[in-house]
This record gives C-alpha cells, sequence and structure tokens, in this order.
C-alpha cells in the first residue's frame, strides 16, 4: 500500500480506536483491583450522554468530557454497591449495569436525538503534526486524542511504580494477602471500580463530543463489548491496549476504505470484520496459555473479616 | 173509611209518586258527580303522563343535541408510529412535520409514538392506537408492514396506511414517494460542483428503494458532467452518526469531494464540512449540520399526502390503494441551494424541476446502461414503476458492490 492510502488509514484508526482505548484501560483498572465490570457499554453511553447534554448547556466541551467522566464513575459506584457494598454476583450486576445503562441513556436522550453540541475540533500539533508520516497519523486529531496518549503512559506508571498501584494490583491478585499487611481492600476496590468507570465515561464521551458532535440512542454500537474484549488481548497492560485499540480501530476504517476504493468484496463480509477480529483474537490469546495473566482474584468478592 | 181511602190512595200514590220521583231524579245525579269524579281523575292521570311524557322529551332532545354535537365536532384521531426518535433531522422527522400539518386541521388531533422497533413491538403500539378508537393510523417504516396487517384485519373500522411497503387489506393502503426525482436533481448540483469528478455516496442497504436514489443521482451527475462517477459505500445501518461518518471519510480518502447520503444522521454532513468540500443532504434540510458544505437535499414533504388521506376518511371517499407520489403531487422535492451554488446550475437545476413537475418527462429514461455494459432500458422507453420498484442493479458510472 502506497502511503497515500496508509497514512489517511492510520490516522482514521487512531481516532476510531481512542473511545476503545479510553474504555479499555477503564477495564483494565477495575479488573486490575480484582472487580470485573461487564457494564461499559452501558457506563460508555450514560458518559456520551452526560457530556453531550453538559457541552449543551454550559457551551464549553471541556465540561462535557469531565461530565462525561463523572457520571461513568457514577454509575460504576452501583456497580460498586453491588460487589462491593452487598457482595453481590459481579457478572450479574454488570450484565445489569450495561441494560439500565443503554435504558437510562434512551430513556433521557431521546429528546436530543439529532441536536448539534459544541465538540472538539481537530487541532494540529505545531511542530510534531510536520513530522514526515507519525504526523499525519498522529498529531492531526483533537485534544481528547492527543490526552488520550497519555493515558496509558500513566496508567503504567501508576500500576508499576507507585505504591498506590501496586497495593490495588495486590487487592486484585491476592486480596487476603493484602489485607493481612495492613492494605484496605474494599478501598481500593473503590477506587479500582471508580476510576475505571470514569476511564469508561470519557470514552463515551469521546463518541458524542469529538467523534461526532451528535447523540443518538445506542450511539456506542458494541464498542463497549469490544473493550472488555481489548483487556483479555492485552494481558490486562495499558501499552497493549493502545496496540489493540489503534488495531481495532484500524480494521473498522478498513472495510469503508475498502469499499470505497471499490473492492469488489461483499460489504456484508467486510463488515463483518472488526467482530470476526474480536473471536480471533480471545481465540489466540488464549491459545498460548495466557488467560493466566488475568488477576487472580478477578470477579471474586471479599469476606467480610470475622 | 169509603170516604177516606181515595184521598189515602192519593196520598199514597203521591207519596209513591214522589219516592219514584225522588229515586228517579237521585239516581241520575248519582251517576253524573261519578263520572265527573272519574274524568277528572283520569283527567289528573293524563296531566301526570303528559308531564312525564313532556320531561322525558326533553331529556331526549337534551340527549339528541348532544350526540348532535358530537356529530359535528367528530374529533378525528390520527396516530403515528416512527421508527426512530422524531429530532433526528430525518427520516422520522420528516415524516412528523406531515403530522404537524395534519394536525392543524380542524377537527382533527395527532399522536405519535416514536422509536418503535420493527417487529412485535410495533404490533403492539398499533393494536393500543385501533383499541382507543384511532380513525387513521400511519406506521412509516417497512419493517411495520406485516404487523400493521395483522392489526388491520381486527379492527376492520380503523384505516390503517403503512409506508413503503407492498402488502394490502381493504382497510390497509401504502404510500410512498419518487424520491428518486429529487434524488436525480441534487446528482445534477453535485455533478456541476465536483473538481475530481468523484462523488461519495454513503449508503445503508442495498434494497431497491436505495439503489434507486444511487441510479438516479449519478444519471442527474451524467447529465452535467459526464466523466463523473460515484463511488458507493454501504453501512447497513439507518442511524449511526459515527459509523456514517467514517464512511464519509473513507469516500474522502479517495478524492471524493461531494459527500451524498442514503443515511438519517447528518454524520456524512459534518465529515464533508470538516474536511472543507460539499455535501448533499437527505430527508429534510441538513444546512444547520455543515452550513458551509451542504449544497442541497432530496427532502420528503408528507404534509400533502398526509392531509389528503385524513380528509378522504372523513369524507368517507377513503379507498384502499398504493400511493406513489412524486414531485408534482408535492411529497418530494429539493431544499434551498447554499449560497455557494452558482446561478447557472441552480437555473439548470430548476429547468429540468419545471419539466419534472409539469410530468413530461422522468428520471429512467432510455438508454440506460448497467456497470457491465448491458442495456436494461432501451432507447426511447421510460422504465415502468414495477421496474424501478424492483431495481437491482447499478448504473454506469457507479463504482461499487450490491452486496
Amino acid at each position: 500500500m502506497n502511503p497515500e492510502v496508509l497514512v489517511p488509514l492510520l490516522a482514521a484508526a487512531v481516532q476510531s480506536g481512542t473511545p476503545i482505548l479510553y474504555a479499555t484501560l477503564g477495564e483494565i483498572l477495575t479488573e486490575r483491583s480484582g472487580i470485573l465490570n461487564l457494564g461499559v457499554e452501558g457506563i460508555m453511553l450514560v458518559g456520551a450522554l452526560a457530556a453531550f447534554l453538559a457541552a449543551r448547556l454550559t457551551g464549553s466541551p471541556v465540561v462535557g468530557f469531565l461530565i462525561g467522566g463523572l457520571c461513568g464513575a457514577l454509575l460504576a459506584g452501583v456497580h460498586g454497591m453491588v460487589c462491593l457494598g452487598f457482595r453481590g454476583n459481579q457478572v450479574v450486576s454488570g450484565l445489569a449495569l450495561t441494560i439500565l445503562g443503554t435504558g437510562l441513556a434512551n430513556y433521557l436522550g431521546t429528546p436530543f436525538v439529532g441536536k448539534a453540541s459544541p465538540g472538539f475540533d481537530a487541532v494540529a500539533v505545531p511542530l510534531l503534526s510536520r513530522v514526515p508520516l507519525l504526523g499525519p497519523i498522529l498529531f492531526r486529531h483533537d485534544l481528547l486524542v492527543y490526552a488520550s496518549y497519555l493515558v496509558p503512559a500513566l496508567l503504567w506508571l501508576y500500576l508499576r511504580y507507585t505504591r498506590w498501584g501496586l497495593a490495588l494490583r495486590a487487592v486484585g491478585e491476592y486480596p487476603e494477602a493484602a489485607e493481612a499487611s495492613g492494605l484496605r481492600v474494599v478501598g481500593y476496590r473503590w477506587i479500582g471500580v471508580l476510576a475505571g468507570g470514569c476511564l469508561m465515561g470519557f470514552g463515551g464521551a469521546y463518541l458524542s463530543l469529538a467523534y461526532t458532535h451528535l447523540w443518538t440512542n445506542g450511539l456506542t454500537a458494541g464498542r463497549g463489548w469490544i473493550a472488555v474484549a481489548l483487556v483479555i488481548f492485552a494481558f490486562w497492560k495499558p501499552w497493549r491496549a493502545m496496540l489493540g485499540a489503534y488495531l481495532f480501530g484500524g480494521v473498522m476504517a478498513f472495510q469503508f476504505r475498502l469499499q470505497a476504493t471499490g473492492t469488489h468484496l461483499p460489504s456484508s463480509l467486510l463488515l463483518m470484520l472488526p467482530y470476526a477480529l474480536t473471536v480471533a483474537v480471545l481465540v489466540v490469546s488464549s491459545w498460548k496459555g495466557r488467560g493466566d495473566e488475568a488477576p487472580a482474584a478477578l470477579g471474586t468478592n471479599i469476606e467480610p473479616p470475622d | 173509611m169509603r170516604k177516606r181511602s181515595p184521598y189515602l190512595m192519593v196520598f199514597a200514590c203521591i207519596v209513591a209518586l214522589l219516592f219514584i220521583l225522588s229515586s228517579c231524579a237521585e239516581k241520575p245525579d248519582n251517576d253524573l258527580s261519578d263520572q265527573v269524579e272519574k274524568l277528572s281523575k283520569e283527567n289528573a292521570e293524563l296531566k301526570d303522563r303528559i308531564q312525564a311524557l313532556e320531561k322525558e322529551n326533553a331529556e331526549l332532545k337534551a340527549q339528541i343535541d348532544e350526540l348532535k354535537a358530537k356529530v359535528e365536532v367528530k374529533e378525528y384521531q390520527v396516530g403515528f408510529v416512527y421508527v426512530s426518535p422524531i429530532g433526528d433531522a430525518g427520516w422520522s422527522y420528516a415524516h412528523d412535520q406531515g403530522r404537524l400539518a395534519v394536525e392543524a386541521m380542524d377537527g382533527v388531533t395527532t399522536s405519535y409514538v416514536e422509536a418503535v422497533p420493527e417487529g412485535p413491538d410495533s404490533e403492539r403500539v398499533m393494536l393500543n392506537m385501533a383499541r382507543k378508537g384511532y380513525d387513521v393510523i400511519f406506521a412509516t417504516s417497512f419493517g411495520y408492514m406485516d404487523p400493521m396487517l395483522k392489526v388491520a384485519k381486527q379492527f376492520p373500522e380503523v384505516v390503517f396506511e403503512h409506508c413503503s411497503g407492498f402488502k394490502m387489506a381493504p382497510n390497509m393502503g401504502n404510500y410512498f414517494g419518487r424520491m428518486y426525482q429529487a434524488r436525480y436533481l441534487s446528482g445534477m448540483v453535485a455533478g456541476a460542483m465536483t473538481r475530481s469528478n468523484i462523488l461519495g455516496y454513503v449508503a445503508a442497504f442495498p434494497i431497491p428503494e436505495v439503489i434507486r436514489g444511487i441510479n438516479a443521482f449519478t444519471i442527474g451527475a451524467q447529465e452535467v458532467n459526464p466523466k463523473v462517477q460515484v463511488r458507493v459505500v454501504w453501512t447497513k445501518t439507518w442511524y449511526d452518526p459515527a459509523t456514517e461518518k467514517e464512511a464519509a471519510k473513507s469516500l474522502l480518502d479517495v478524492g471524493a469531494d461531494v459527500i451524498a447520503q442514503h443515511q438519517d444522521s447528518p454524520g456524512p454532513q459534518e465529515a464533508a464540512q470538516e474536511k472543507g468540500v460539499y455535501s448533499v443532504g437527505y430527508n429534510s434540510d441538513m444546512s444547520a449540520f455543515a452550513p458551509k458544505a451542504h449544497l442541497t437535499a432530496p427532502v420528503w414533504n408528507w404534509g400533502p399526502l398526509y392531509k389528503q388521506i385524513v380528509e378522504q376518511v372523513r369524507k368517507g371517499t377513503w379507498k384502499s390503494e398504493a400511493i406513489w407520489y412524486g414531485m408534482k403531487e408535492g411529497t418530494v422535492d429539493l431544499a434551498p441551494f447554499g449560497p455557494m451554488v452558482p446561478d447557472s446550475v441552480r437555473q439548470k437545476v430548476l429547468a429540468k424541476k419545471q419539466e419534472l413537475l409539469a410530468g413530461g418527462t422522468d428520471v429512467f429514461v432510455g438508454p440506460v446502461k448497467d456497470q457491465q455494459g448491458a442495456v436494461r432500458i432501451p432507447a426511447g422507453k421510460t422504465a415502468s414503476d414495477q421496474e424501478m420498484l424492483g431495481m437491482k442493479y447499478f448504473v454506469q458510472g457507479v463504482v461499487g458492490t450490491l452486496e
């Protein structure tokens, strides 16, 4: 492929991968603390709607983005209440959260379908955008994409080099030992759930503030589920999440470009690509026997201290 | 003794006579008073009855008045079922504009249910409307066809109208618009405005309605610019701003400088404006979403058609038929041109619009060749409605597949 086709394709991959990246990082953080949250899709939708409405009301997309994250965290808090407060089943609670979030966003959002809101527009980074190849691919996007470059780095530093990050991982791996060593297990899990929910909300907000400046029912169109699958693909590592998200974004963008160039492949087959890739990725990652990269205590509830 | 006896006799006779007379006189007297009494009693009874009847009469009169009043201002209830929320600037928005025109009629109230999924849910919604005594029900999406048919059979006194389908019943008609005529005009605008000679078309599903629109758009563009080609990308969605915007971007990347769409979201319009090129909207005037890009849009105008159907039902002249109205009847039209469209182009397009309005010509006039170059409509012939409704090929100049 010549650069003329490849560069726009990779630039599109970065952009359509960004909402998935935010959501995947959120799920990684939550799962690292030992909580499985399958409500990503619902949290993203609520985040997208909240961000859209806040930006519409205040006229400021930045406020909108932050409110999107906040509402994501709030909804994730419901999951926290069920799993940490009442020690309910995490799978059931997560699935219920998806249904609740989707319903809530559709109910509250229906009057605003098709209305426009202020959003983020592309801003080229002064010098970096002139770098051949990398410039157009990475540095001619909106602010939220640039912010998303920082999040994996910060998350990586947090989980690897800070006390609190290490404690959060310990809680996800072996909560009994963490408790014995004096860590507040439930507190760390709350951090994982709320901060993760905030990132998922950001992912939704990206869709309604930057990717388009519109709200519609079901805006996320399954991206939350792809994020859940990508966590496994990424082996719970922030950097690999970046790779995975852009790979998926690339496949989504790629199939339209194949059509636009007049390829004589049925479009139904092309539209299947991202989902076929999801299945392939899950098969490959478990086949390599690395499923045990998962936090050991993932999905387990903490027994109350005697 | 003998002397006294005649007197006695006379006396006795007189007494007897008096007796008889008095009894005679007394008897009729008694009869009369009886009768008078009876009559007055009867009279009173009759008066009572008259009073009761008068009361009843008054009540009945009041009832009649009440009923008459009801008959005179019988509120016709008209229901609409939409597949998406009405704020979408698209398909359902256009239908709702039509509903508002019906609402403005005297003695008609309307209501709608939006975002109704096709299938069993829609059947429940229509059943509810029919049970509540709605007079006319409009269902505005293809997938409502079979549910509507089921409900129509249960409520023979309700009039059902289905948009874009083909099944009918004695109390269920269908209607649609010749959008291809407006598409053709918008294609002329796009063909005149392009510099790269590549037009991008973001399309929903490969069904005859959409294919017909793409072909009409292409023929229109070729009419003013024979070198033009139309590239098609299928999204397999009617309303998904993110996906549709991405599809438009992919067309921009292969050099398209006008983006047209058969989608209900303004996503493709946004993509065109961000890239600084032109766009053609759909359903309704989408210029608010991309004021710098929006050239024009083929638009729906359901008001006249809806009012006509409701009026027919009211007059009792409605009958089940398949309506396919075009520009002439005012069901489809072109949105106002954007400021960037030069006068020469406007003149040319408006002249063609006049021809279509006059009804002397149509869009699919032979010779029309398909992508492989085979003649589909021979020279001098015009495609029949049947041919157009079942169109499953791309005309020459379209780049894309039908799957």
